[in-house]
C-alpha cells in the first residue's frame, strides 16, 4: 500500500506543477531546506505530505518551526492511523504568517510504535500525544507524563486500534 | 413589674418575631419576583396569588427535609452554628423602634440603642466561621475565612459613619435620633455617609456585590454548602433579617424614619409605621436591583475597597462632622463637604478603572478597523 | 515567604469538579492554593468521553454528520460544515452557491449563539446573574430560527455532503432581518450591562495573562489567540467555503487577559451580523445540494480540513480507503488546545480568579473529551 502511493504521488505532483505553482515552489523550498534528511514530499488535494523516517523527527520539526520559509510556529494536531501493517504518527503544522501548512508523516512499527515527543518543541503538543498514548499504546520518549487522559486508570487495551472490539456490532 | 406588664411584654415579642417571619417571606417573594421583572422572566406566581404563598411553600418543605449532618463534621459546632448565626438578627430588633410611640413599637427602646445594635450585629460573624469549621468542607472552611475577614473589616466603617450621625445628633437613642430628622433627613447633610453606610451594609449582609463568602459560583455556598433542610433555612432567615435590618437602620439614620421629608405632620403612629416600612422596603428594592446588576467582587479588591476607600472616607466623614458641629457651622456645608468628596471619589474611581478599558475597546476597534492580512496570504 | 516557613503551613488541595457550577460540564481541576491563591492546578478530562472518533469508523459518511452535532454542542453547524468540507475536498464535489450561502449564515448565527452563551456564562462566574438570562434570551431568538430551517435546536443535522438538507423556510427571510435588529439590541445591552462595569472590569483586567508567543507555543487558536494580539482567523488567513467575499473585520486584543478574550468575542458578534447581512444580499437561487450519491465513497487518500469555530480552529482529518466508511476520523478540537494552556494562565491567581479563566477560555466539554 505504501508503495502504491508513493507511485500514486508522484504522478500527482507532475500534474500539481502544471496547476499550481505556489505549491511546487513550497515543494522546492522544502527539498531545498529538508534536503540532508531521507524524506519524500509529495501533494494531494493541495496539501503538501512530508513522509520521514521517525529518528528526524525532532530535527525536521524544529527546521519547519524556525525556518524563516516556512515558519510553522502553530501546532495543528497529531493523529496516530493504525493500518494493516504500520502505524503512522500524523503531524498538521500551521504558519499563522505565511499560511503555509504542512502534513509530517511517519511511519511506526506495529508491535512496538515508539516516537520521540515534541513537547519541547510545541507545549500545545502535550495532551495530543498523552491521548496517542491512551488510545493507541503510542509511547513517545521523552514526555514527561504519559498518564490516561481520556480513559480511566484501570482501562485495559487501546481502543484507537483496529483490533479493539467496538463497532463489532450488528444493528440488524 | 407586674404580670400584666410581662404578659404584654409576651404579646410585643410574639407579635415582633411573627411580623419579622412575615417580613423574610415578603422579601424573598419580593427578591424573586423582582429579580425575575430584571431578568426579564416571570418569577414564582403559582402558590397563591401571584405566588405570594411561594416562600411560605419553600419554608414548609425546607422545615419537613431531612436534616443531614455530614459523618466527619464537627457536631457541636455544626449543629450550633445557625443558632448563633440567627439569634442576633432577631435580638437587634428588640430595641428597633418602628413608629413614633415606643410603648406600642418597640419592645424595648434603649438609650444605647444605636451602639446595641452595632454590637449585636457582630455576634453572627463566629456562627459563620462555626458553620464553615464545624462542615468539614474546604469550600465551606474557604467561605467561613472569607466571612471573618470581609465582615470584620466592614464593620469599621458601619460603626464610623454611625459615629458621624451621633455626632450631629448628639444621641443614641434610636428614637430621638428619627424625632431630630422631622423636617430635615440627615441624608441630606451626610450623603457620602448615607454611601457608606449602604454600600458597608450590604458588605455586612453578603449580598453581591460583595457576597464573596458564599459565593455559588467558586465555593458554592461557602460556610451552607453542607447545610440542608432546616438549618440551611435557619441561615436563609438570617441573611434576609439582616437585609431587612440594614435597610430599617438606613431608613431610621438617613431617611428620617416615620416623618415625611421636609413636611412637618401630626404624629401618628398607623401613618408613621407604613412610612417606615415603606422607607425600608425601598432602600431593600435597591439592594435587590444591585443584586440583579453587578458581578461579585474578588476578596482582595473587596479588603482593599474596605481599607484603602470606605474606612478612610468614613474616618474622613467623622472628622467633618466634629468640625461642623465643634465650631458651630451651619449643617448645609457638611452636605456640600460630603457631595464634592463622593463626586471627586467617583471620578477618581472612574478614571482608574473604567477609562482604560474604554480607551482599549477604541483600540481594539480601531485595530481591528486597519488590520491588513500579512504578505503571503 | 519566611513567616510561611516559621509557620509550616501547608498547602491545602481543592478539588473543583467534575460537579461545580463554574466548571462547564464535567471537567474537574485540582488547585493546590496556599490560602486563596493558586499554586498550581492539575486539570483532568475524559469525563465526557464518547468515543466519537472510533464510533465514526463504524458508520457511514452521512450518518456521521450526526455525531459531528455532538462533539462542540453549541456550535453545531460549525461543526457540520467542517465535516462536509473535509469529505467534499476528498471527493473533490463543486458545492453549489446558494447552500453555500445558506451554510455561511447558519454558520454565524452559531457563532453569534455560542458568544452569546459564553457572555452569559462569564457574567455568571463572575457573580452576575442576569446576564445569563439575556444571554440565553438572544441564544433563543436565534435557536427559534434553526429550528424553522433544520426542524431542531440543537442537534441539527442539516447539512449534507455536497449542500445542505433543504431549502430555507419561505419565512426565514422576514425571521432573520428581525433577528439581527434582536442581536444588535442584544449586544449593545450585553456592553451597557456587564463590559464596562467597574466591578467586572476589576475582576477582568490582568488577570488570567498569556503573551502572543506562549499562545501560539500552547496551541491556542480562535478569539483565545486573538485575544492575545495574533490576529488569526482563518476565515481571513485561509478563506474557507465563501468567506472571501465578505468584507468584516478581526478584532484582536492586546494584553491576552480575561477581558480581552470577553470583549473579542463580543466584538466577534457584530462582526458575524455584518457578515450575515452581506450574505443575504448576496444569496443567489438555485441548487441546494450537488450531485452527490447518498451513500458517499470517497476516494483512497487522507485529508485535512478545518474552519473558524467559535471556539477557534477545528479541524478534521479523515483518512479514507475508498469505502463507504472512513477508515480513521481525527478531530482537531479547539477547546481541547485551549484547555491545554489553563496551567499557564492560572500562575498567581486567585480561587476566584480561577473560575474566571476557565469560563474566559470557553470550553465546551464535549469536544474535549470527544
Amino acid at each position: 500500500m505504501a508503495e502504491e502511493e508513493t507511485t500514486e504521488s508522484i504522478s500527482e505532483e507532475e500534474v500539481s506543477e502544471d496547476l499550481d505553482p505556489i505549491l511546487a515552489e513550497r515543494i522546492s523550498i522544502l527539498e531545498n531546506i529538508l534536503s540532508t534528511y531521507d524524506i519524500s514530499i509529495s501533494s494531494f488535494l493541495g496539501e503538501i505530505n512530508i513522509h520521514i523516517q521517525k529518528i528526524d523527527l525532532l530535527d525536521i520539526l524544529t527546521i519547519l518551526k524556525n525556518s524563516p520559509e516556512t515558519l510553522c510556529n502553530l501546532f495543528l494536531c497529531l493523529s496516530i492511523v493504525d493500518y494493516e501493517d504500520r502505524f503512522e504518527a500524523v503531524y498538521h503544522l500551521q504558519s499563522t504568517t505565511l499560511n503555509h501548512r504542512y502534513v509530517i508523516k511517519s511511519s511506526l512499527d506495529k508491535d512496538k510504535p515508539l516516537i520521540s515527543s515534541c513537547i519541547g518543541i510545541w507545549k500545545g503538543c502535550d495532551w495530543y500525544e498523552r491521548e496517542g498514548h491512551d488510545l493507541f499504546g503510542v509511547v513517545f520518549e521523552g514526555h514527561p507524563n504519559l498518564s490516561p487522559l481520556l480513559l480511566y486508570e484501570e482501562f485495559e487495551g487501546y481502543p484507537g486500534r483496529k483490533d479493539f472490539p467496538f463497532n463489532d456490532y450488528k444493528e440488524w | 413589674m407586674s404580670i400584666i406588664d410581662l404578659f404584654l411584654l409576651q404579646i410585643k415579642i410574639i407579635t415582633l418575631f411573627g411580623g419579622l417571619t412575615i417580613v423574610v417571606l415578603s422579601l424573598v417573594w419580593l427578591e424573586r419576583r423582582v429579580l425575575g421583572k430584571i431578568q426579564r422572566r416571570i418569577g414564582p406566581n403559582r402558590v397563591g396569588p401571584q405566588g405570594l404563598l411561594q416562600s411560605l411553600a419553600d419554608g414548609i418543605k425546607l422545615l419537613v427535609k431531612e436534616d443531614i449532618i455530614p459523618e466527619s463534621a464537627d457536631k457541636w459546632i455544626y449543629w450550633l452554628a445557625p443558632i448563633i448565626v440567627f439569634v442576633p438578627p432577631f435580638v437587634i430588633w428588640i430595641t428597633i423602634p418602628i413608629a413614633s410611640d415606643n410603648s406600642v413599637l418597640a419592645v424595648n427602646n434603649m438609650h444605647l440603642g444605636l451602639l446595641f445594635v452595632i454590637a449585636l450585629t457582630v455576634v453572627s460573624i463566629t456562627g459563620l466561621v462555626m458553620a464553615g469549621w464545624g462542615s468539614a468542607n474546604k469550600y465551606a472552611i474557604l467561605g467561613g475565612l472569607r466571612s471573618t475577614a470581609q465582615l470584620i473589616s466592614y464593620e469599621i466603617p458601619i460603626i464610623m459613619v454611625a459615629i458621624s450621625v451621633l455626632i450631629i445628633c448628639q444621641t443614641t437613642d434610636l428614637k430621638e435620633i428619627v424625632d431630630k430628622q422631622n423636617i430635615i433627613p440627615y441624608a441630606i447633610y451626610l450623603p457620602l455617609g448615607l454611601l457608606l453606610f449602604f454600600i458597608a451594609g450590604i458588605a455586612e449582609v453578603g449580598r453581591i456585590p460583595f457576597d464573596i463568602y458564599h459565593a455559588e459560583s467558586e465555593i458554592v455556598g461557602g460556610p451552607f454548602v453542607e447545610y440542608s433542610g432546616a438549618h440551611w433555612s435557619v441561615f436563609y432567615l438570617a441573611e434576609y433579617i439582616q437585609t431587612f435590618t440594614i435597610a430599617v437602620l438606613i431608613t431610621l439614620l438617613f431617611l428620617g424614619g416615620w416623618h415625611i421629608p421636609f413636611i412637618s405632620l401630626q404624629e401618628n403612629i398607623i401613618l408613621g409605621f407604613f412610612i417606615t416600612i415603606i422607607k425600608s422596603y425601598g432602600v431593600v428594592l435597591i439592594i435587590f436591583w444591585f443584586r440583579g446588576t453587578f458581578p461579585r467582587m474578588r476578596i482582595d479588591q473587596l479588603m482593599s475597597f474596605a481599607w484603602k476607600v470606605l474606612i478612610p472616607l468614613s474616618f474622613a466623614n467623622v472628622i467633618f462632622s466634629s468640625i461642623v458641629i465643634f465650631y458651630d457651622i451651619p449643617l448645609l456645608v457638611l452636605s456640600i463637604i460630603n457631595i464634592l468628596v463622593t463626586v471627586l471619589i467617583g471620578y477618581v474611581l472612574y478614571n482608574k478603572f473604567t477609562t482604560p478599558a474604554i480607551i482599549d475597546a477604541e483600540e481594539m476597534l480601531r485595530k481591528a478597523r486597519n488590520y491588513k492580512l500579512p504578505e503571503g496570504i | 515567604m519566611t513567616n510561611q516557613q516559621s509557620l509550616n503551613s501547608v498547602d491545602m488541595l481543592l478539588n473543583m469538579g467534575p460537579q461545580h457550577p463554574s466548571t462547564h460540564g464535567v471537567f474537574r481541576m485540582v488547585l493546590q492554593i496556599d490560602g486563596e491563591r493558586v499554586i498550581d492546578v492539575d486539570p483532568y478530562i475524559g469525563y465526557l468521553h464518547r468515543g466519537s472518533e472510533k464510533l465514526s469508523e463504524g458508520e457511514q459518511y452521512a450518518q456521521i454528520v450526526t455525531l459531528f452535532d455532538r462533539l462542540d454542542y453549541l456550535a453545531n453547524f460549525n461543526n457540520e460544515l467542517v465535516f462536509c468540507m473535509a469529505v467534499e475536498k476528498l471527493m473533490e464535489v463543486e458545492i453549489p452557491e446558494r447552500a453555500e450561502y445558506i451554510r455561511v449564515i447558519l454558520c454565524e448565527l452559531n457563532r453569534i449563539a455560542s458568544h452569546f452563551l459564553f457572555y452569559g456564562t462569564m457574567g455568571m462566574d463572575a457573580g452576575a446573574s442576569t446576564p445569563i438570562l439575556y444571554g440565553f434570551r438572544d441564544r433563543e431568538k436565534i435557536q427559534s430560527v434553526f429550528e424553522s430551517v433544520s426542524g431542531a435546536r440543537m442537534m441539527h443535522n442539516y447539512f449534507r455532503i455536497g449542500g445542505v438538507k433543504e431549502d430555507l423556510p419561505t419565512d426565514f427571510f422576514e425571521k432573520i432581518y428581525w433577528l439581527i435588529d434582536e442581536i444588535k439590541k442584544g449586544v449593545d445591552q450585553a456592553d451597557s450591562l456587564l463590559s464596562f462595569n467597574e466591578i467586572f472590569l476589576n475582576r477582568t483586567r490582568n488577570i488570567g495573562l498569556i503573551n502572543a508567543e506562549d499562545a501560539i507555543d500552547y496551541g491556542l487558536t480562535g478569539p483565545n489567540l486573538r485575544a492575545s494580539g495574533v490576529s488569526y482567523d482563518l476565515r481571513k488567513n485561509d478563506p474557507y467555503s465563501i468567506y472571501e467575499r465578505f468584507d468584516f473585520d478581526i478584532p484582536v486584543g492586546d494584553r491576552g487577559d480575561v477581558w480581552d478574550r470577553y470583549f473579542v468575542r463580543v466584538q466577534e458578534i457584530r462582526e458575524s451580523v455584518k457578515i450575515i447581512e452581506q450574505a443575504l444580499k448576496q444569496i443567489p437561487d438555485g441548487e441546494i445540494t450537488a450531485n452527490v450519491r447518498r451513500i458517499a465513497r470517497p476516494p483512497e487518500g487522507d485529508i485535512f480540513a478545518h474552519a473558524e469555530n467559535p471556539r477557534g480552529d477545528f479541524g478534521v482529518y479523515l483518512v479514507s480507503d475508498g469505502s463507504d466508511k472512513p477508515y480513521r476520523l481525527k478531530i482537531r478540537p479547539p477547546s481541547f488546545c485551549n484547555l491545554m494552556a489553563l496551567r499557564h494562565m492560572m500562575r498567581n491567581a486567585y480561587v476566584s480568579d480561577a473560575v474566571m479563566i476557565l469560563g474566559s477560555i470557553d470550553i465546551v466539554l464535549g469536544e474535549v473529551d470527544r
